[in-house]
């Protein structure tokens, strides 16, 4: 048994100790908005915050999540969070969807660092995070619009 | 991508009947206190009649609080099927938009079936809309006559002096209003009798205006469930060892390893390969990484992918099956030089939606239930009932969102849904089984966009314009062999191997059209925009390739080619008005444009390039014109067009999956890598006014004409058209 603090809450699971953290967090803790993309962090869409750090859960194993502070889409709240979720709303960014919990992972990550990024930052913060819908164009304005948004 | 249906063909003769505004009966129900709207068509024979409420297809319902459901009978892969469907019914109906809720059908092909397609349930070939758009506006006409009726009868006024907006019926005279919500029991005793009156197209109120998508708050707060996110209770993960190369048999196996890893629960034999169950999918994953399996190579392909390249270069030398022959191209040709003369090579390609390929199958209490993106319900239920022994009617498809398709959902042999539902089968035991596919599986998995290769010869007339054209395709049809090839391969002809060449728009005198399609075991599907893909870029680049040689304007050419297609020329005009043609280009810049009609839609690109000394390529700034027809959902549609052009433009730079002695050597993302954000254009997307009142595709028209536009572009500036696939392949890569 391997104790977390996932979300603000401390839970026991029961996994291999070199199982990612995307598989205790999908399979076993049934939280199901961070996605298996790739495997390989090539993509982006199981990305998390650990200890506030944008992170590729699917490289991250259970034996390092020891005594840090894990967040994923379903425990985010803050104003940089409902900025960019309110702007991804008003632009219709999402397609198929399956990308965006790791997009607006990504997103919500930069805007608490930099909040106001240009184009170049934004591109820098999110080339990891893939979209076959092709959604890009409006990411980069979704996110323009949250700092917008976070500042008014 | 079933756009050419025979018409001579029964069902697709009685399918074309059920899309026309024809005589309906529509049936009026009061269940659970819901006003539900079905729509059964009035068929000539006593039997059929008899069977009519049995066909009646439910399309909406409306609770006493007023909550609408619009039961839509596709999925939803992105493409905004759930936004625009539901988006008919409440314009016809008169319904408040914050009050209309969507929930997918059930796998039925009696009440549910593709109109475009015959008696099939299935979403693709970009035909949700158009095949949905007469059928939901009647639901819609049938609900607002009976709340009308229902309140006219209550107040004792005429209908003719009432009024329909935002999910209320009023009339000004008095002053009495009522919402549908308060409607629903009366309206559900109203008989219609008739046609419904349709909305005129002056009062459309939803139509051609922003509407929020439906999805977007469940696919921004993690709550959207995709088939990936189905959790039952007891549910164990498979995945299955497939052969690596295809057409391998599995001649046997060793599971000891895979069984001792912690979480392993089970390995099964089954008739694609070796399935490893276990309670996580990182313990499947890892069981199935220490299977010990000898497969038989006799029957799989070893060549490699330049070795076919090579057969089929060969193949193009000698005449293939002809699929279009006017005027004699050959003679023409043969009398002097070619003005243009290429090979077009276009290599395998996987769709890598973003959501890998997954399912999940309960077998239990003489049902087998489904949870799926699912895009071909009736295969999917017809083969997993042909699996289990069950009926059909006991299988039950329970859609969920998709995580993309672009056309690998959409199997003739319901392939990963039928792996799960056979794992469950042989489990035996009633434990739920989610099969789940790695992005590896993915890309080395098969049902490629098959290879295709195409030689081409052009010659113009005295006046410059085209005079003759040879044109040989050689590609693996994708159709043969499946439950489609009755009404889509002809003579040969697999029309989605020539689609947007055999129907091109561009006079020409003389051409010669002749198809190959060599067998392979190398499992081929349709791929967003599937023939198109390859054709649009051979036609759009020799037409290109022709202008240049005639010292005319690439899209004055066009324009003057083009000139009795309506849709085109409005489409190229609208290019002509909005792009940046004609505007100065700086140092290592250029300018291409190609236009196309696919799934019933034009789509024209003009793309302006950097492109620096070593290959590297900038893609600046696009500007799209597209006709498709009405316009339900402005930004649904700019949305799709945006999307096509990523999706074609990553693949056009570096997609591939390669063969080396039949091993696919793309294995995922780092070596199969789409467009990033870094790489993203300005896109701009202008929807022309359409000479259309009835909307046509719009997932996929936008695809074709990208690829060619950037090689004009590129041709622009070197002068040198590029004809080999991936871009990557000739020392190009994004900049």
């Amino acid at each position: 048994m391997t104790t977390l603090r996932i979300n603000g809450q401390t839970v026991q699971v029961d996994a291999t100790p070199d199982t990612p953290l995307l598989w205790v967090i999908r399979d076993h803790l049934n939280l199901t908005g961070t996605k298996f993309g790739c495997g390989v962090a090539s993509c982006g869409a199981c990305t998390i915050h650990v200890d506030g750090e944008p992170t590729r859960s699917c490289q991250f194993r259970l034996e390092d999540a020891e005594g840090v502070e894990i967040t994923t889409i379903e425990g985010q709240s803050d104003k940089a969070f409902t900025a960019v979720q309110t702007a991804w709303r008003e632009l219709d960014v999402v397609q198929c969807g399956y990308c965006q919990s790791g997009q607006i992972m990504a997103a919500t990550a930069l805007l608490r660092e930099n909040s106001k990024p240009s184009d170049e930052d934004i591109d820098d913060a999110l080339e990891g995070n893939l979209c076959r819908c092709g959604t890009y164009q409006r990411i980069r304005a979704a996110i323009h619009l949250a700092s917008e948004k976070m500042e008014a | 991508m079933f756009k050419y249906l025979d018409p001579t063909q029964p069902q697709v003769k009685a399918a074309a009947e059920q899309i026309k505004p024809t005589r309906r009966q529509f049936l009026l129900s009061l269940a659970a206190g819901a006003l539900t709207v079905s729509v059964a068509p009035v068929l000539a024979n006593k039997k059929a009649v008899a069977a009519a409420e049995q066909y009646a297809q439910d399309f909406l319902s409306i609770d006493a609080d007023g909550t609408i459901t619009v039961i839509a009978k596709h999925f939803e892969m992105g493409q905004g099927t759930t936004t625009g469907l539901s988006t008919i019914v409440a314009e016809e109906l008169g319904a408040d938009w914050s009050k209309v809720f969507v929930k997918w059908a059930p796998a039925d092909a009696t009440r549910y079936n593709n109109l475009l397609w015959g008696p099939m349930q299935g979403t693709g070939g970009s035909t949700a809309t158009a095949n949905s758009y007469m059928q939901l506006r009647q639901a819609g006409a049938v609900a607002r006559e009976a709340l009308l009726q229902a309140a006219a009868k209550r107040w004792s006024v005429p209908v003719s002096e009432l009024a329909v907006s935002n999910s209320v019926v009023s009339h000004a005279g008095s002053g009495k209003s009522a919402t549908f919500g308060e409607l629903t029991a009366e309206a559900a005793r109203v008989e219609i009798t008739g046609e419904p009156q349709l909305k005129d197209s002056k009062d459309f109120a939803l139509f051609g205006r922003h509407i929020p998508r439906k999805d977007s708050p469940a696919k921004t707060d993690g709550t959207a469930i995709f088939a990936m996110d189905v959790r039952l209770p007891g549910m164990v993960t498979a995945v299955l060892a497939r052969s690596p190369r295809f057409g391998g048999k599995l001649k046997s196996f060793d599971a000891t390893a895979a069984l001792a890893v912690p979480g392993v629960l089970k390995v099964l034999e089954t008739s694609r390969g070796v399935a490893v169950l276990a309670r996580d999918t990182w313990a499947a994953k890892e069981g199935r990484d220490l299977l010990d399996i000898e497969w038989d190579d006799t029957a799989a392909e070893k060549r490699s992918s330049s070795q076919i390249f090579e057969d089929y270069a060969k193949l193009a030398e000698t005449p293939g099956a002809p699929y279009k022959k006017e005027g004699d191209a050959e003679a023409i040709l043969a009398a002097g030089d070619a003005d243009f003369e290429a090979t077009f090579q276009f290599p395998y390609l996987a769709h890598a939606p973003m959501e890998p390929l997954n399912a999940v199958a309960h077998i239990h209490d003489g049902m087998c239930e489904v949870w799926a993106g699912s895009q071909f319900p009736t295969i999917e239920q017809s083969t997993a009932a042909a699996i289990t022994g069950l009926k059909p009617e006991n299988v039950h498809i329970h859609t969920v969102y998709a995580g993309g398709s672009f056309g690998r959902r959409a199997t003739p042999d319901a392939d990963y849904i039928a792996e799960a539902v056979e794992i469950a089968h042989r489990l035996g035991d009633g434990t739920p089984v989610h099969l789940v596919w790695t992005r590896e599986d993915d890309i080395q998995g098969g049902r490629y966009r098959p290879l295709n290769l195409h030689r081409v010869k052009a010659r113009l007339g005295d006046n410059g314009l085209p005079e003759a054209w040879h044109h040989r395709i050689v590609g693996q049809s994708i159709l043969t062999g499946t439950p489609f090839e009755p009404f889509l391969v002809k003579d040969g002809i697999d029309l989605t191997s020539v689609e947007g060449l055999s129907d091109s728009p561009y006079p020409v005198a003389n051409i010669t059209g002749e198809l190959h399609s060599p067998a392979s075991v190398v499992p081929a599907l349709w791929w967003r925009s599937v023939g198109h893909t390859h054709t649009a870029f051979a036609a759009e680049v020799t037409i290109d390739a022709l202008a240049r040689k005639a010292g005319r304007d690439a899209l004055d050419y066009r324009i003057e080619l083009l000139k009795d297609h309506k849709r085109h020329s409005d489409v190229l005009q609208k290019l002509r008005e909005s792009s940046r043609w004609g505007q100065p280009l700086g140092k290592n810049q250029g300018r291409g444009v190609a236009v196309h009609e696919s799934f019933g839609s034009v789509v024209g690109h003009v793309v302006d390039i950097t492109l620096d000394e070593d290959g590297g390529l900038s893609v600046d700034h696009i500007t799209s014109a597209v006709d498709c027809g009405l316009a339900i959902n402005p930004d649904v549609i700019r949305a799709q067009v945006e999307s096509a052009i990523v999706y074609g433009l990553g693949a056009m730079m570096q997609l591939a999956v390669t063969l080396d002695e039949g091993y696919p050597q793309e294995d995922n993302f780092p070596t199969y890598d789409p467009l990033r954000m870094p790489q993203m254009p300005a896109v701009e997307v202008h929807i022309v006014d359409s000479s259309l009142d009835t909307p046509t595709g719009i997932g996929e028209p936008g695809l074709p004409p990208i690829a060619p536009a950037v090689i004009n572009a590129i041709a622009s500036i070197t002068g040198e058209y590029k004809t080999r696939m991936p871009l990557s392949e000739e020392g190009f890569y994004f900049a």
